[in-house]
């Protein structure tokens, strides 16, 4: 247990010997070397890294440098990571075998180790972190620690003005205070509909019954999304302290938040700094003396897109399959065991203290008229800079993609791109410039959604996107309504004929008919967006569609079926270079004899396409 | 793996009770014990739901109907190497679905099923977070990113010839 003097205390002293986290010119003689510890580097043997660290300084006797695991720095198409602070060197795809060479040239001798310098994509050797491209124009608040601090040390989460904001407003403000700062600040629903989220504080709070619940949603389902884990592994107290405070404002003493069960790290973070927050008795009875309680819990999802939506969530925390309830009643009046409930998303909550503690006109200030301060997206797909992205709202397409995102990939160029998931739509070329904000995007056919942005460069067949979001959906319709269950079956058909070749014309106005039909009907927000993807497609994309029905033809080459891979025996200067790379042994030639492929043995993967330096081959 | 039942004579399995001990009589700790089965296991037996049943006070159709509606559950134990293709949009987009199609055809089974001989299983999930790799499989766990047609025989291979 800690008192509140105490955990000032810290903070004060912490944040000194912290100062080489965040100032370039700190005044110290110590070194911190930090390593990503998010999934993406993990899963490129991160942990190793830091091992291999540990032991060579014990091995050397370095004093003053210290190793740290932290959450994800964003740039995860650099990783493993590794920056090196005060002066902030930024050290890219580093491998166990480089930690020799940084600690030996680096640390020991004082000189960069230039090999392992990050290049932007203009192909300059960028020194620090801050050089990059890909950072110059990212505003970070619901991101603001991740990659500062060790996520599973709660004394740096309070050096870094951690639980202070739960201070002021345990201390200093009413419920309606905090109500009033959270509803003029302008915060929306990072979940992706974009509610105004002081309102559904405000109807949770005047909702009457005994017992109150706050949960946080961090069911991710969106395939290719990764904000919400990245936030909960590179800075949990952050959600734990917004959730707190939205206790305090609605009148609840008790929070579950909701994780997928695939995200370990994340929930093995998430545990410890419940276990830290409750050692320093920050969650627990009567907090600070302020007579406030507070307990929080974590509960598993188990892998079902569905359990994004608020009310199958609640379904799933009471132990039974996710299955949305009719709305009204709302959570807020009815929820979990049918008290008033308080559902946000991890991202909304990331930016609860923040704004606590700079107030609303700071965080109304940035952002568009209608949608305020930042969006975090998870930035793949056919992109140079694949990573975690957080811009002011406003920011247009263009400068994501290209500015921060660095382009796309082996010279090709921009077709499309995707936001808001399998609820979302395709962007095209044509609406790069539309500064993203809740009511643009969903003007263009597409939505916020929770922050998953993929880019598709232009040999990607649009139709085949609309089946593979279509698939997704009608995997995870969780079955209670018709029009979901039976219509994007439906749907999902004719799209696979269309791929298949076997489609006709008036499959495309079957397949409008039903997209709006499914809208209209389906209960819960899965089945009201799930034909999104494909009327989006459909609209942007119709020519895509109609040489696929009328000339039977993908003018990608990407539908099997329709894709018929042959050799220009004019091209073809019989170099064996396709024969080599062929997985399956499908191509018959030999040296100064023209190759050929057999259609029989072809799996039509298309690596002969990309190998053939004279482009001989095509789909 | 775990799949034979280790009655004692007291007919309880040690490490079930293990579990059950952990968590309250209270039906919402449902979906966590079965996290815990399934990880344990590698898939939920039906002895174990048995059990369960038992313990929570709640009929096995209950239970059958919540195991399979949620995609983390499997009612059939997986393969001693246990593959999974990322599916995710990301990887998607580069090109998982032939990855995936090739798995499939090297070991000549479907998503869901494991090989006569146990030894493997596929399975194709969603998003396992590794974007900056793409495509991305794994293998027991163990990361396999910027997949390719040639990286998955390369690493297939490897495994088949070991027991």
């Amino acid at each position: 247990m800690k008192t509140l003097e105490e955990i000032n205390q810290i903070r004060k002293t912490k944040r000194e010997e912290l100062d080489l986290r965040v100032n370039l010119d700190a005044k110290t003689r110590e070194k911190h070397i930090l390593v990503c510890r998010g999934t993406g580097c993990t899963s490129s043997h991160s942990p190793k890294i830091i091992e291999t660290f540990q032991r060579l300084i014990k091995e050397k006797e370095l004093k003053n440098v210290k190793v740290i695991q932290t959450g994800c720095f964003g740039l995860c198409a650099k990783g493993p990571i590794v920056i090196i602070r005060p002066e902030d060197t930024f050290y890219a795809l580093v491998t166990p075998e480089d930690c020799e060479e940084i600690i030996n040239t680096h640390l020991i001798e004082g000189k960069l180790v230039e090999r392992l310098l990050c290049k932007d994509i203009d192909d300059t050797v960028v020194k620090r972190l801050d050089e990059l491209n890909f950072y110059k124009k990212q505003k970070r608040i619901a991101l603001k620690n991740c990659g500062i601090i060790n996520p599973e040390d709660i004394d740096e989460y309070i050096a870094f003005d951690g639980y202070k904001a739960l201070e002021k407003v345990l201390k200093e403000m009413t419920p309606e205070e905090v109500i009033k700062t959270i509803s003029e600040s302008g915060l929306r629903g990072r979940g992706g509909a974009g509610f105004p989220t002081g309102k559904k504080w405000e109807f949770t709070r005047i909702a009457e019954g005994d017992q109150k619940y706050v949960v946080c949603n961090a069911d991710e389902g969106d395939p290719g999304a990764f904000m919400d884990r990245s936030i909960l592994e590179g800075d949990p107290h952050c959600v734990i302290e917004a959730m707190m405070i939205a206790g305090f404002a609605v009148g609840a003493n008790k929070g579950y938040i909701y994780v997928r069960a695939e995200y370990p790290i994340a929930v093995h973070r998430f545990q410890i700094a419940i276990n830290q927050a409750k050692d320093y008795g920050i969650l627990g009875k009567n907090i600070w003396n302020t007579g406030f309680d507070f307990d929080l819990e974590i509960r598993l999802g188990a892998g079902a897109f569905v359990c994004g939506e608020e009310t199958a969530l609640l379904e799933s925390i009471e132990g039974r399959r996710g299955q949305p309830r009719v709305k009204p009643p709302f959570p807020a009046n009815k929820g979990l065991w049918g008290k008033p409930t308080l559902i946000n998303n991890v991202e909304t909550y990331a930016n609860v203290t923040k704004i606590i503690l700079n107030g609303a006109k700071w965080y109304s200030s940035i952002g568009t008229e209608k949608s305020k301060g930042t969006k975090v997206f998870a930035l793949g797909g056919n992109v140079n800079n694949v990573g975690l992205v957080e811009v002011p709202m406003g920011t247009t397409l263009r400068e994501i993609v290209f500015d921060i995102g660095g382009g796309i990939p082996n010279g090709k160029g921009f077709k499309a791109a995707q936001t808001g998931g399998p609820s979302g739509g395709c962007i095209p070329a044509e609406h790069l410039d539309t500064p993203i904000d809740y009511e643009s995007l969903a003007q263009i056919g597409s939505m916020m959604g929770s922050g998953g942005l993929i880019v598709m460069d232009d040999t990607k067949c649009m139709v085949n996107l609309a089946k593979f979001y279509l698939g997704f959906t009608v995997d995870e319709s969780c079955g209670k309504c018709t029009p979901c269950r039976i219509g994007t079956k439906r749907m999902l058909e004719i799209l696979e004929r269309i791929t298949e070749g076997k489609g006709e014309e008036a499959d495309l106005y079957k397949l409008e008919k039903l997209a709006l039909s499914i809208k209209k009907a389906s209960v819960c927000g899965l089945g009201q967006t799930a034909p999104n993807p494909v009327l989006s497609t459909l609209k942007y994309f119709r020519n895509e569609y109609i040489a696929h029905v009328r000339d039977k033809k993908c003018p990608s080459g990407e539908c099997k079926a329709l894709a018929n891979i042959t050799i220009d025996s004019d091209k073809c200067k019989a170099c064996g270079i396709c024969k080599k790379n062929c997985p399956v042994g499908a191509i018959i030639g030999e040296p100064k004899v023209v190759h050929r492929i057999d259609p029989d043995i072809c799996i039509k993967c298309g690596t002969c396409v990309d190998k053939c330096p004279f482009h001989a081959i095509s789909k | 793996m775990g799949n034979t039942c280790k009655c004692g004579n007291n007919g309880k399995d040690e490490k079930l009770e293990k579990i059950l001990d952990k968590y309250t009589q209270d039906k919402s700790n449902l979906i966590q014990i079965l996290n815990e089965v399934q990880e344990g296991y590698g898939y939920i037996p039906e002895k174990a739901q048995m059990r369960i049943s038992e313990y929570l006070n709640m009929p096995m159709a209950e239970i059958y109907g919540v195991i399979t509606f949620y995609s983390r559950f499997t009612l059939k134990p997986k393969g001693k190497y246990h593959i999974a293709v990322c599916l995710g949009t990301a990887c998607f987009v580069k090109g998982s679905e032939k990855i995936l199609d090739r798995v499939k055809q090297k070991l000549g089974i479907d998503v869901g099923e494991t090989t006569k001989d146990g030894k493997f299983s596929i399975e194709a999930t969603r998003c396992i977070g590794a974007c900056g790799l793409a495509p991305v499989f794994t293998i027991n766990n163990e990361v396999h990113g910027k997949a390719t047609v040639k990286k998955v025989d390369e690493v297939l291979d490897k495994y088949m010839k070991e027991d």
